[in-house]
């Protein structure tokens, strides 16, 4: 019971499940994807705008499941209002120091831009006949707002819950501040590989596909400087990786989920035509297994 | 608001009776274990285990002997929520369930949580946990029932040795540091206070005299508010989101010959 490397140990777990990873793993993939769909549409070309379709439909769907997800998570899910509107006196619930109150605003705000967007992108692939819903897509300056203003709600949905786990007095996750960075990083890695996957599938192969190849092998550079300021940021807590987990770590995320898919892009001839779809799927299991290490490997930390 | 109310718990003259946890458990109707089926913890006389949604208060046994067992000594403590001035639980708490009451003490109200959790991960001395029945975050009210009534909380009430004792801050601190001089004077220099200046979290509503070092009895020696990292987490993650968005709007801009040759390998 002697000598732990941070008071953190002395807390107890909120038993943050299999439910929180996967609204972590889609709750990134919708912000990433959105906000990808939103640059597309604000500085890419029109050729590339069914992929950006692609990450408007990607988006909506992933938050819709993740806070379906989100909402089960709660002990109580049928108060999960109560993180809007206070209980007693019905007015607004905000609490701007509170991550999780935030987050909730920023949720529910970001889903109702995804939902616009998703109406406008269903419009414009004819499957919606709503002549007011193809405003909503570019080049109107309607649509630009909406695409700045939803684009920037997605990084932060992608990024808060990062916060939201550093503003605990959990091991881990409060014992470094770069955990909302990491999340952000690695959502945007993922939300380019998951856009290049879809787009492969459907056969949706615009040329912007090749920008997404390439934002991924950026991002996934700076991933990997930010996981290793992590690390050093840790300090002695770092020990409590020394286990299962700092293995899946190291070898899920950094190895299989960083450098595997930096070494595809830069050795483009080793897989040929799978070279792209095989990088891209790496770097989603990686942003999974990452969450998933987050999560989990705070649990086994304590007295 | 009255004076603010709180325990002072004396941890050398607990004798580990555990009449705390059972006033506690009775006053505030909070179920047996495992539908009241006895397990063994294995862990001296402590089958507690833990504070958590049914056991606000927890009696520790910390069995300090040497190999021989030539000597030794038992350290006994109950421990409890500390109420802290600046309470974790409370600053996170995303519905405003968590409460600071005219007492100064923390309450949580369970109709209005709705079991997000946010609070078990801030407590930096791990009280709170969900009570199955209600399915929301429970922890010790302080009695905040009973004080309302003018009674003492059940707890302290039941103290057959005034280990624990309900009192104003004020009158505990100085009965407290009176108590440590007592010690340091009959040779117990180890004697200390946990928590009962507004060094730690503001002061803790409830401290600890106790005779060795903090992590012995399962406390944090240095224990923190949660929004020490709210602004560096948020700059890193803006800065993380500035240089994303750098990255797409360059390789989203940049068009021309490059995308040709790599369209065709």
């Amino acid at each position: 019971m002697n000598a732990v490397p941070s008071s953190t140990w002395f807390s107890a777990s909120p038993e943050w499940g299999w439910l929180v990873v996967l609204y972590l793993f889609l709750g990134s993939l919708a912000g990433g994807c959105y906000f990808l769909a939103a640059l597309i549409d604000l500085v890419g070309r029109a050729e590339d705008r069914p992929l950006a379709r692609l990450g408007y439909y990607a988006a909506f769907t992933c938050l819709v499941i993740g806070g379906i997800l989100l909402m089960f998570d709660l002990t109580r899910p049928e108060r999960f209002w109560h993180l809007l509107l206070q209980s007693h006196t019905f007015r607004p619930m905000f609490k701007y120091w509170s991550p999780m109150s935030i987050g909730s605003w920023a949720l529910v705000t970001f889903g109702a831009f995804a939902f616009i967007s998703f109406l406008g992108v269903l419009a414009e692939d004819g499957l919606l006949s709503w002549r007011a819903a193809r405003h909503m897509r570019p080049p109107g300056l309607l649509a630009r707002v909406i695409a700045v203003i939803g684009g920037l709600l997605g990084l932060y949905v992608a990024g808060y819950t990062g916060v939201l786990l550093a503003v605990t007095n959990r091991p881990i996750w409060s014992d470094t501040p770069l955990l909302g960075m990491l999340f952000v990083v690695s959502a945007a890695s993922m939300s380019a590989a998951f856009m290049i996957l879809l787009a492969r599938r459907s056969a949706r192969t615009a040329p912007g596909i090749f920008a997404l190849h390439r934002i991924d092998a950026w991002v996934l550079a700076l991933e990997l400087l930010v996981l290793i300021a992590l690390v050093i940021s840790l300090g002695p807590v770092a020990r409590a990786w020394l286990n299962a987990w700092g293995l899946l770590l190291f070898f899920g995320v950094i190895v299989a989920g960083v450098l595997a898919p930096l070494a595809l892009y830069w050795r483009r001839d080793w897989l040929g035509e799978r070279n792209m779809t095989t990088a891209a799927a790496l770097v989603l299991a990686g942003g999974f297994i990452l969450r998933l290490v987050i999560v989990f490997s705070a649990e086994g930390v304590g007295v | 608001m009255a004076e603010p109310m709180g325990f002072y718990t004396d941890t050398t003259v607990c004798i580990g009776c555990k009449a705390c946890e059972v006033a506690c458990k009775e006053w505030n109707q909070l179920p047996a274990t495992n539908g009241g089926v006895n397990t063994l913890s294995g862990d001296s006389y402590d089958n507690t285990r833990r504070l958590d949604g049914i056991h606000w208060r927890h009696v520790k046994f910390i069995e300090q002997f040497p190999e021989d067992r030539k000597d030794g000594r038992w350290l006994l403590m109950s421990d409890v929520c500390k109420h802290c001035v600046q309470a974790a639980c409370l600053e996170v708490c995303p519905t405003n369930a968590i409460i600071r009451t005219e007492f100064d003490t923390v309450v949580i109200q369970s109709d209005v949580c709705n079991g997000c959790r946010a609070c078990i991960a801030a407590c930096p001395f791990g009280v709170i946990d969900i009570n199955p029945v209600s399915n929301t975050a429970q922890k010790c009210t302080l009695c905040y029932d009973r004080l309302q009534s003018g009674m003492e909380p059940a707890c302290s009430k039941a103290c057959p040795t005034d280990s624990i004792q309900f009192g104003t801050i004020r009158e505990l601190r100085e009965r407290a540091g009176a108590r440590v001089q007592q010690l340091q004077n009959a040779g117990e220099k180890r004697a200390h206070l946990y928590g009962a200046d507004e060094k730690m979290l503001g002061g803790l509503n409830s401290f600890y005299l106790l005779v060795d070092k903090p992590e012995v009895y399962g406390l944090p020696p240095d224990p923190k508010m949660p929004t020490r990292n709210l602004v560096p987490g948020s700059l890193f993650s803006i800065l993380g989101a500035l240089l994303v968005g750098l990255i797409g709007i360059v390789n989203f801009r940049r068009r021309g010959a490059g995308e040709v040759k790599e369209a065709r390998p």
